[in-house]
């Protein structure tokens, strides 16, 4: 396997890793706004911070990773990318920054504080939704490179409907992942209030998740024919996406093996968002970069891949003592540690 | 226009970069007197020391956050407003970025857990553990990032192409000259740093509440540590030194003011030049620059004369640079006047005066490392990768980065103030003497079978 291949399945393993802790996390500080707001928070803000109190630093480290390894397997990336994108990006910095501090202050008042909680849940929803923008620019007619000048046309991306349906997808997918995986956490914790209510989200936030996804792929045939047909190609993938969700669906409905129902849900978003990837190739930014024109030096590549592989002999073991001690550690869950 | 655009895009990076130091300085630095402070705990059976852990740990946090949060603007930053250089160099320095994130992920990891963890194992030791690595990856992120720092001045471990950088050897480029003095000087300057800090605030609490057991131990200790990195910080800085002379001899020259080639050069402190670039007021040591570059008092040291008048870094490093230089020695200073004080019993180690100074000793530090970034990036310039690139081409050419600024701006102001205050609610309403009593109290409760923690 070469280089090329090797750096970009793994970068998108890591995405997907992201897409799926980072959803937790994002719909997370949506949900505790909202009960907020319409006071159920002692039923779960608890539980919220509970598990993600441990885990956030973990979670913006899995975007850092991608974000860097991208720049180091495809350098190109950081041109274009970076060019076009001064001003989103700089937005979702800022995002980022408030969300970090938000749970570096939670435990001394920001909690209690109503514009801190609301700028925590409002950026739960913005990041998602200016992050995932980056996926529409990749299919190429946003990003316009003139002689040597790199640059955004802001209009043709605003007023496209594919980049908008991206957009409701990222949030709806993030408020369906998170509930349904809080859902999952309450009844290890034993909370039974906590659970009829991230139920009833979990429920609640299926449906358009399944409308949207299928709105943004109608968008994508229009707008490029070459991923859209790529996908076509996938459909066993697309189909077993959509069979892990009547699963996940059907065992919510039931109200029983909510962790099974989790597995199948990151499972559904497995199989679309590899789908959609692989459609996608060889084209990183639709028509500049391809991951064969992009692609670093084979030393650079060599290097990557082994301190990559270093770096996982130590982080994997790390990560499992954390899942033992926070989220299968009965005690800590329930709050008795 | 183009011009006012490297312009804006130097002072966000800048500022950035100043605001990120701080934070990035007590990532370093704190978690090592932690450990330092936990495993005296253990040791002496002292609970003072266990509790100097624990309240450590729950400010660093705090700090821990804010880094994170600069870091990662940082990151960005480096492709959003240099976009040209990350082209050229990404190639090269991804190497090191991507073992940053790894040293940083099994840093937050273990952090994670650590605080997390504190009554979780019967034997101490094993919480102890915990901090080896978080000590390891805090210390690895900075050498890392050193490694960039380093190529960036040193550019190595590539051949020129075409304008491309081909036959990259990253790890070659990683161990360029000028990384085994700046990690070396980075490390020593953040243990002395995170050490005076915690020194500061021990004698900052005793003038204001009285002396008391707690912070007695905590001064102690902290100034043994002072005194330890101030040395070992001191070596940092003349190794650098002589690295430059032989290697940057520009950059040397500019903090010196040493404008024509010669033997036997003599060092200049502070002053100020007039138009004509002659040097007044300053005080000159004979022949000390020589000996300080090349520890030989009669060695050659190259002028900045001998380097064309666009390739020359900005004079005003000349400031930095003593300042840098006469805080570290100052911090030196006050932990061996502690000690003598502490030695020679007539003088009370705690009185006000010394106090004050210990107090001083904390933000000089952070100026100090400031100072120190400040030269490094400025006595590069006007190079970003030296010999290649030059910072006005590896700039973004979007004139947005104007507004950046002050959005940036609002940003740190923001991050700045709200961190002060929770730092400030975290400890001034829960003093260490009040939490002792409370621990002890929790403790009996616990013997006698009243614990009511459910």
């Amino acid at each position: 396997m070469s280089y090329h291949l090797i750096g970009i399945s793994v970068l998108w393993l890591f995405l997907y890793g992201y897409l799926i802790i980072a959803s937790i996390d994002f719909g997370a500080g949506f949900f505790a706004f909202y009960a907020r707001l319409t006071k159920q928070d002692p039923l779960i803000n608890r539980l919220i911070s509970r598990y993600l109190s441990p885990v956030w630093e973990i979670t913006n480290v899995f975007f850092v990773f991608f974000y860097i390894g991208m720049i180091g397997f495809f350098p190109d990336t950081a041109y274009y990318y970076g060019s076009a994108l001064l001003v989103p990006g700089s937005v979702a910095i800022v995002l980022l920054a408030i969300r970090g501090s938000f749970y570096a202050f939670e435990n001394y008042g920001s909690k209690n504080n109503i514009v801190y909680l609301f700028l925590y849940g409002a950026s739960g929803l913005l990041i998602p939704a200016s992050l995932s923008v980056t996926l529409a620019l990749s299919e190429g007619g946003f990003i316009l490179k003139q002689d040597q000048t790199v640059s955004l046309d802001y209009w043709a991306l605003f007023t496209n409907p594919l980049s908008w349906s991206i957009v409701g997808l990222a949030i709806v997918s993030v408020l369906f992942i998170s509930a349904c995986f809080l859902a999952f956490y309450a009844t290890r914790a034993e909370d039974h209030a906590a659970l009829k209510l991230m139920r009833t989200y979990a429920l609640f936030w299926s449906t358009p998740t399944i409308i949207i996804a299928l709105t943004a792929f109608i968008y994508l045939g229009q707008h490029n024919e070459r991923h859209y047909q790529n996908m076509m190609d996938l459909w066993w993938l697309l189909a077993l996406s959509i069979a892990f969700f009547m699963i996940a669906m059907w065992l919510l409905y039931r109200g029983r093996r909510y962790g099974l129902a989790f597995v199948c849900i990151m499972l559904q978003f497995f199989c679309a968002f590899f789908a959609y990837g692989i459609g996608q190739y060889p084209y990183i930014l639709d028509p500049y970069i391809t991951i064969q024109s992009s692609v670093t030096s084979s030393s650079m590549g060599f290097a990557l891949v082994v301190v990559f592989i270093g770096g996982m002999c130590l982080l994997i073991p790390s990560l499992i003592l954390v899942f033992k001690l926070f989220l299968f550690d009965a005690d800590y869950v329930k709050g008795k540690k | 226009m183009g011009i006012d655009t490297v312009l804006w895009s130097k002072l966000v990076t800048g500022m950035t970069l100043g605001f990120h130091a701080i934070f990035a300085t007590i990532g370093v630095g704190i978690p090592l007197m932690i450990a330092i402070a936990e495993f005296i705990g253990i040791r002496k059976q002292d609970s003072h020391y266990a509790l100097m852990a624990k309240r450590w740990a729950r400010g660093f946090v705090i700090s821990v956050a804010v880094g994170v949060v600069t870091g990662t603007a940082i990151s960005l930053q480096l492709a959003l407003v240099w976009p040209n250089f990350m082209k050229l160099a990404g190639n090269v320095i991804a190497l090191p970025l991507f073992m940053e994130v790894f040293a940083f992920f099994f840093e937050a990891i273990f952090l994670g857990i650590y605080l997390y963890t504190w009554d979780r194992f019967k034997n101490p030791y094993i919480h102890w553990l915990l901090t080896i690595p978080i000590v390891a990856g805090a210390g690895m992120s900075a050498v890392f990032i050193t490694t960039v720092n380093g190529f960036m001045n040193q550019p190595g471990g590539f051949t020129m192409q075409g304008g491309q950088f081909t036959a990259v050897n990253p790890v070659q480029a990683m161990l360029n000259t000028a990384t085994f003095s700046k990690v070396f000087h980075v490390l020593s300057s953040a243990y002395l740093t995170g050490a005076a800090l915690l020194a500061g605030i021990a004698a900052f609490t005793m003038l204001r509440k009285g002396v008391t057991g707690y912070h007695k131990k905590a001064l102690k200790l902290m100034m043994a540590v002072v005194m330890l990195f101030g040395l070992l910080n001191t070596v940092a800085g003349d190794v650098s030194a002589k690295f430059l002379a032989e290697h940057q001899p520009e950059k040397l020259a500019a903090a010196e003011w040493h404008f024509e080639t010669e033997s036997g050069a003599d060092l200049i402190l502070l002053g100020w030049l007039n138009a004509e670039h002659q040097i007044i007021g300053a005080l000159h040591l004979p022949k000390i620059l020589s000996f300080l570059a090349f520890g030989n008092f009669n060695a050659k040291v190259t002028g900045l004369n001998e380097f064309p008048s666009d390739e020359q870094p900005p004079l005003l490093v000349h400031y930095f640079f003593d300042l840098m230089a006469g805080i570290g020695f100052a911090l030196l200073g006050i932990s061996v006047l502690y000690f003598l004080f502490a030695l020679w019993k007539k003088r009370n180690e705690h009185n006000k005066w010394l106090l004050r100074i210990i107090a001083l000793g904390a933000p000089l530090a952070f100026l100090g490392v400031e100072l120190g970034w400040f030269y490094a990036e400025l006595g590069r310039q006007p190079w970003i990768l030296r010999g290649y690139m030059r910072v006005e081409e590896a700039a973004t050419t979007s004139p947005s980065v104007r507004i950046l600024f002050f959005l940036f701006l609002l940003l740190y102001i923001v991050l700045g103030m709200v961190s002060v205050l929770v730092l400030r609610r975290l400890f001034n309403n829960n003093p260490a003497e009040t939490e002792m009593e409370k621990r002890a109290q929790h403790a009996g409760d616990k013997r006698t079978g009243k614990g009511a923690h459910a």
